[in-house]
């Protein structure tokens, strides 16, 4: 139901952010000659991502997440209909033989932080007499009604009506903030609504995240800072990366080189390849434990293959003109490898150092899930054991940035080093 | 004996199907230091093997060559090449590129430089020099492919096609300079073209090539490149003989293409 609600105020916003814009501003996108090239399926050169749709759509995200943990940096009224606290009521009727009686329940909804005192109230008269029960939100509690009444279930006594309304086992009757069951034991349960924002269990408020980032920040996390948990995970990539990259491009070299070597690694780098680095998870774990050494053979193993292919193609995709004019230049084999193949083959590194380190990024995380004393996927794995769901979230979001990151850097090291790339 | 001698050149392609091709059958080509022979002929008549050969890139299956009185044998400074496009290196400036050469030889720095300003100003490239390659237009490009040639200071310079990818007023500036490098320089230069136009306004000697097997058709020997050094080449065109060599090569050619058009019509 809120995830229906949810989907249905995010595309609003998606539609009338669009409406609106284009109201303002005459239009989206260009009305020049290129636009019509966009009913060109593949040539995507005419579409162009919209600078204020970008924006809009990252507040979106945020305005939909304070707006359904009920976030104190939202004003009041954008919040949705939030879970019922305070207090409220409802009657029941209990009939024992010919007798009929009614009595109050006085309901206290609290936070589930707090732990208020029960609410006393007076008995009443009759043999049924009130009662008062506290529930914690997104709780539900049964109402023990007879257990200071003077007829009992054991006697007999049974509930017929909530709120004057007849009721019978798995009746449902709504009262102001909740609802009343009756169990299959004729027992009447209190719910309280939820509302249509989300436990703080399931999805904290922004605020919360924040601050909680400050605390870990403060504290660190299971003896560990969050810089220094962050780092173990960026030094295991580095390190499987470097090591993948040490070994797989010499070898990507001497198979676009030799036939020999082609022969021979081919079946392997083939295989290899399209396995997933975390199927080796337990293969790895077995043989070299849980420590630095197994993490770093996996990303070892994730980078390898990769580098290895890409430095193959680098190798074959050079223009044989290239090396013609080489060798009537007066070049010898090794000037050949020094001035022309290796330089020829660095846009092809480059683009498989990048789907390297993503993998391995994307591998160490998985991998720290599994087993780790330190790490971002360790910290997240903890933390979701412990229901600490503020540094899940907040894990994921720096595993995403620093992803992110790591893409960005590859690519400014690529315009920088390769510049060529793309343009012969 | 100074001079490119070429003796009874054969080639032979063994197919994977266990059939052979004979791209080169009995060429043989005699060229004087200096000369300025052009090549043309039909699609698969042999015209870049045959320069591929006199390179060094493949070996010949039968036949010898010589060049100032030493036999080939494999790619050598001495026969610079220059190739259609994209045998640029991307990664190294004009000036880089253009000194390759002299750098492979290991030649000093400052002699390097004054060999790479020199060219650089013979083919009016000195204001890119620190630009790369990929950042010039297609002309410019094959400037350095010549200028690189150059710096190497070759015997002979073997181009294939090197103006085939330029659009035609470019051709035609290129032509000029490709005329006023032979005379300058006086080098020896085997140019292979798919334009009759060119071969007869690039070559002192024209050699026509028939196809299948590949072989020296009919030779010629032609006053335009004389007459096209420093000259408008428009005005060279204009010469009494030009058309009618032109109209006879072409018909030639067209008869090659019809010949071979019926043949594989026949054995389809």
């Amino acid at each position: 139901m809120t995830g229906l609600i949810l989907l249905a105020v995010y595309i609003g916003i998606f539609a009338g952010g669009y409406f609106v814009l284009a109201k303002l501003f005459g239009g989206i996108g260009s009305r020049d000659y290129t636009s019509l090239k966009t009913v060109t399926f593949g040539d995507e050169s005419a579409v162009r991502p919209n600078r204020a749709a970008g924006i809009l759509s990252i507040l979106t995200l945020f305005l939909l997440w304070g707006m359904f943990t009920g976030s104190s940096l939202l004003p009041g009224f954008l919040h949705a209909p939030g879970p019922f606290e305070g207090q409220t009521s409802f009657e029941y009727t209990v009939q024992a033989g010919n007798e009929r009686d009614t009595a109050t329940v006085e309901v206290l909804v609290h936070n589930r932080e707090t732990n208020p005192d029960e609410i006393v109230v007076a008995p009443g008269d009759g043999f049924a007499k009130n009662d008062s029960i506290t529930v914690a939100q997104y709780r539900s509690k049964l109402v023990l009604f007879d257990r200071n009444d003077e007829i009992k279930r054991a006697d007999g006594a049974k509930v017929i009506e909530i709120d004057g309304k007849k009721v019978a086992p798995g009746d449902r009757v709504r009262i102001t903030g909740g609802a009343v069951t009756i169990s299959d034991k004729g027992t009447p349960n209190f719910e309280p609504d939820n509302g249509l924002q989300m436990e703080p269990l399931y999805l904290p408020a922004p605020e919360e995240v924040v601050s909680r980032t400050f605390k870990v920040l403060d504290e660190g996390f299971r003896g560990t800072s969050l810089l220094g948990h962050l780092s173990w995970s960026l030094f295991r990539v580095i390190a499987g990366f470097l090591c993948g990259a040490i070994v797989g491009i010499p070898l990507g070299y001497a198979m676009g080189l030799s036939n020999w070597f082609r022969g021979w690694f081919d079946p392997i780098v083939e295989f290899m390849r399209p396995v997933p680095p975390l199927a080796l998870i337990p293969l790895v774990i077995i043989w070299a434990g849980i420590g630095e050494v197994g993490k770093i053979i996996l990303l070892f193993l994730a980078a390898l293959w990769i580098m290895a292919i890409a430095a193959r193609s680098g190798v074959s995709g050079v223009s044989i003109s290239k090396v013609h004019a080489a060798y009537s230049l007066g070049a010898s084999k090794w000037q050949i490898m020094r001035y022309v193949i290796i330089p020829n083959s660095l846009p092809e590194i480059f683009t498989g150092a990048r789907v390297a380190m993503g993998v391995c990024w994307g591998t160490v995380v998985a991998a720290e899930l599994v087993a780790a004393e330190k790490g971002a996927g360790m910290m997240i794995m903890v933390a979701s054991k412990f229901q600490n769901t503020d540094i899940v979230i907040l894990g994921i979001i720096l595993i995403g940035i620093i992803g992110f990151g790591i893409d960005m850097l590859m690519r400014a090291a690529e315009r920088f080093m390769v510049p060529w790339k793309g343009r012969s | 004996m100074s001079g490119l001698s070429i003796k009874n050149l054969s080639m032979r392609f063994d197919l994977p199907n266990g059939g052979a091709v004979q791209a080169l059958q009995d060429v043989s080509i005699d060229l004087k230091a200096g000369e300025l022979l052009s090549i043309l002929g039909p699609s698969g008549c042999g015209k870049t093997t045959l320069l591929n050969i006199v390179a060094g890139f493949l070996a010949p299956t039968e036949g010898e060559m010589t060049l100032n009185g030493h036999t080939i044998k494999g790619p050598d400074a001495e026969r610079g090449m220059v190739f259609q496009q994209g045998a640029l290196f991307e990664w190294m400036s004009v000036r880089e590129n253009v000194g390759f050469g002299p750098s492979m030889k290991g030649m000093a720095k400052n002699d390097k430089a004054e060999i790479v300003n020199h060219l650089l100003d013979v083919v009016g490239l000195q204001d890119f020099k620190e630009k790369a390659v990929y950042e010039l237009s297609g002309g410019m490009q094959q400037r350095v492919a010549l200028a690189r040639c150059l710096a190497n200071d070759p015997d002979v310079i073997l181009m294939d096609e090197p103006l085939g990818a330029l659009d035609a007023l470019t051709r035609e500036k290129m032509q000029s300079l490709v005329l006023k490098l032979w005379k300058e320089t006086g080098k020896t230069i085997i140019l292979i073209t798919h334009s009759v136009e060119e071969a007869l306004l690039l070559g002192e000697r024209l050699i026509v090539m028939a196809p299948r097997p590949g072989r020296i058709h009919t030779e010629y020997r032609l006053p335009f490149a004389e007459a096209g050094v420093g000259a408008d080449l428009r005005e060279v065109k204009k010469h009494p003989e030009f058309a009618p060599k032109r109209e006879e090569i072409l018909s030639m050619i067209w008869d090659m293409e019809e010949e071979i058009m019926g043949r594989s019509e026949a054995s389809a």
